[in-house]
């Protein structure tokens, strides 16, 4: 039997409520909600949905099987996982942004067709970037801007995708695509930039580390999952995301052993764990999309600790810079804990979750005898360990003491860790309970004795590796630039466009005006009024009614053509000035470029959709 | 005042924690030149690929990042 509602629209709707309750009940209706919608998966029956049509498109919300299964299961766990840590808030309004952001990703997993999709994919956009913004900082909000306009563009990409999928094809139905054509290549473009890969990547970490202590536990599962769902469903098997993946696992390692922030670091491993996934997703095989879909269900659980036990500390210490931090073990041993139990899945220790799931995919690779990135991958797997799996802990809650003695943060947020703790060891210790529910059936024995043996050699000798070159790797008080200095400074750089240049064109033009207009005038009245003497008066004394016309004419000819002639010419400047002057100010020259790159892509589109197949006539849709 | 938690603080549980440490290492190169390799390239399957793998690895991606880091790295305030 399947239930009445969407699991997605259990949240969105149980949102609505949120801000009608208070207190205790509140917080139980927020513990209880994504109980509802767990119930609500497990009634679901493989199959189509909750079909709606609408402008005559299909829209369907429910287009249910294994893949869609797993990751509504993570998604509603992971939910549960970040209200609980987030329940101290007196305020309901993140609890809200949590729900419909988690919801509208739901809505993305569930969708059937481009429409619905890409629908749900704006709201995610929307709704996560409150928790940004939650924050209430004057980098957070710069943050959440440009958060804001990257996924603004992203989505501008997908839409113009989906149109042009829906002209060509008159189907608007989401299933595996070749990437050939403009609507296969801006799909992909909508849903690599939310996969966060370089050189589109730059959002994530330069947004995530801004967001609330809560809303970044939230944010770390949702955004890049669902992209990397949304990769697998459309474009598995596709060569190049295999070589993408691993630039990302690189990628993401160098950032993060450059980065002083501890959540910047935890925000760059993000990147370098889903280069994992889309490599799996490139490869294609039954072996790779499995590992693909089993390290996204446990990748989100010890991602979100690492960020609870990293943000536990930034509450209580209001720190969040490794050069800050250090030897907090005394006074925080939980947090140190759990932050260590995280450290522990996300390198692939055996009896944590990474190991069984990040096993399946370097195993894929080896199997289609991919020698260069089965090599990359295992190098990435050392490099893994060195920046979030003894970086992070040693150097927030180890090294040098820094001096702070903060408490454990509160209850609630040590449960929530607890959770996600023994989620990780759980997922470690009994891996058929995840093989079970993953999209194809799985033949593969994680614990053999010289698969554990080459983990931990890869392991212990990386950590020795890392205690030798501790030196090299002490943290310095700097930030490392990343692909948003090309947006930054590019606005930065139509500021000083907008300052020297229009300055000097306008000293020009002002001089122009100074030395053309007002000089001429002058000279022209000045031999006007020689004229008036010397011819005109001789010949006004010499007639006397001739006297009074021409004085007459005179003075009309002055007020009407030459003053009316001046003041259009100064009002005129007076308005472009104002123009000019709303361009250099706020926030319109710093991002100015980007509209204009979204809105090319949109004229091309237009153009493209016009040129081919003519005007639109009658509903567009069709 | 709840007392601190100092088991890190203790001469005799680092001292341990090095000797167990360093003896896993030992133990992790002896043990490869007696078990059998289950590994998708022949090579991969030599004694103490695994070992000399990850620990050049480390090396490697410690430095390349360094040297990036000379082109990258930036004081805190460079976009304000």
């Amino acid at each position: 039997m399947t239930s009445t509602l969407p699991p997605g629209f259990i949240f969105l709707f149980g949102a609505l409520l949120i801000p009608l309750l208070q207190g205790q009940v509140r917080k139980t209706f927020v513990l209880l909600l994504p109980g509802v919608a767990f119930m609500d998966l497990l009634t679901m029956e493989h199959g189509t949905h909750w079909v709606a049509s609408f402008l005559g498109q299909q829209l369907i919300f429910g287009q249910v099987d294994q893949w869609t299964m797993i990751f509504g299961y993570i998604f509603v766990i992971n939910t549960f996982a970040g209200v609980l840590y987030s329940l101290h808030l007196e305020k309901p309004d993140e609890h809200v942004a949590t729900f419909v952001y988690s919801g509208s990703s739901l809505g993305v997993v569930f969708a059937g067709d481009l429409l619905t999709l890409f629908i749900f994919w704006e709201l995610m956009a929307f709704s996560s970037v409150y928790l940004i913004l939650a924050r209430r900082t004057q980098r957070a909000q710069e943050s959440a801007f440009r958060y804001l306009l990257v996924h603004i563009f992203g989505g501008l990409a997908l839409l113009g995708g989906v149109v042009v999928q829906i002209t060509t094809t008159g189907s608007s139905v989401f299933h595996l695509m070749e990437l050939e054509g403009l609507a296969s290549w801006l799909i992909f473009i909508g849903f690599i930039l939310n996969a966060a890969i370089p050189p589109l990547s730059a959002w994530l970490p330069d947004a995530y580390p801004e967001a609330t202590v809560t809303g970044s536990v939230i944010l770390s599962a949702f955004t890049t999952k669902t992209a990397v769902y949304v990769l697998a469903r459309g474009f598995a098997g596709t060569e190049l995301l295999i070589w993408a993946g691993v630039l990302m696992t690189l990628y993401g390692i160098v950032f993060a052993i450059l980065e002083n922030d501890m959540r910047r670091i935890l925000a760059y491993s993000i990147i370098n764990q889903v280069g994992f996934m889309i490599t799996g997703i490139g490869i294609g095989t039954v072996m790779s999309l499995n590992g693909t879909a089993a390290h996204a269900f446990c990748h989100i659980l010890y991602k979100a600790l690492l960020f609870m036990s990293a943000g536990s500390v930034l509450y209580m210490t209001g720190k969040s810079k490794c050069t800050d931090l250090g030897g907090l073990y005394r006074t925080m041993p939980l947090t140190m804990l759990f932050g260590v139990i995280g450290a522990a899945a996300i390198s692939a220790f055996p009896l944590t979750s990474g190991f069984t799931s990040k096993s399946l995919i370097l195993q894929a690779s080896g199997d289609e005898g991919l020698i260069v990135v089965w090599l990359m991958l295992v190098l990435a797997s050392a490099g893994v360990f060195l920046h979030a799996g003894i970086k992070f802990p040693w150097f927030v809650f180890f090294a040098k003491d820094s001096g702070l003695r903060p408490k454990e943060p509160p209850m609630n947020m040590l449960l929530a860790m607890g959770f996600a703790a023994f989620m990780c060891i759980f997922l470690g210790v009994f891996p058929n309970v995840l093989y079970s529910i993953l999209p194809y059936p799985v033949d593969y024995v994680p614990y053999t004795v010289d698969h554990v043996v080459s983990q931990m050699q890869i392991l212990m000798f990386s950590a020795l590796a890392f205690f030798l070159l501790l030196g090299p790797l002490q943290r310095t008080k700097t930030i490392s630039l990343d692909t948003d200095w090309f947006y930054r400074r590019a606005g930065q750089g139509f500021k000083t466009f907008a300052d020297k240049p229009i300055v000097v064109m306008e000293n020009a033009i002002g001089g122009a005006y100074r030395s053309i207009v007002i000089k001429t005038t002058k000279k022209l009245s000045e031999w006007a009024f020689a004229f008036d003497r010397h011819v005109m008066d001789r010949v006004v004394n010499g007639v006397a009614t001739m006297n009074n016309y021409g004085a007459n004419s005179s003075a009309w000819i002055e007020k009407y053509v030459v003053y009316a002639g001046l003041n259009w010419t100064g009002y005129a400047y007076h308005i472009w000035a104002r123009v000019l002057k709303i361009l250099q100010t706020g926030m319109v020259h710093q991002y100015a470029l980007i509209f204009i790159f979204g809105l090319f892509v949109l004229s091309v589109l237009v153009l493209f959709w016009v040129f081919v197949y003519g005007p639109p006539t009658g509903n567009i849709f069709r | 005042m709840k007392k601190e938690f100092d088991w890190f603080d203790k001469e005799k549980n680092v001292s341990l924690l090095k000797k167990s440490f360093y003896g896993s290492l030992i133990f992790l190169i002896l043990i490869d030149f007696f078990i059998h390799k289950h590994v998708p390239f022949e090579w991969a399957g030599y004694p103490i690929f695994f070992v000399a793998y990850g620990f050049v690895a480390c090396y490697v991606i410690v430095y390349f990042s360094k040297l990036v880091g000379l082109w990258l790295k930036k004081r805190e305030d460079y976009y304000d």
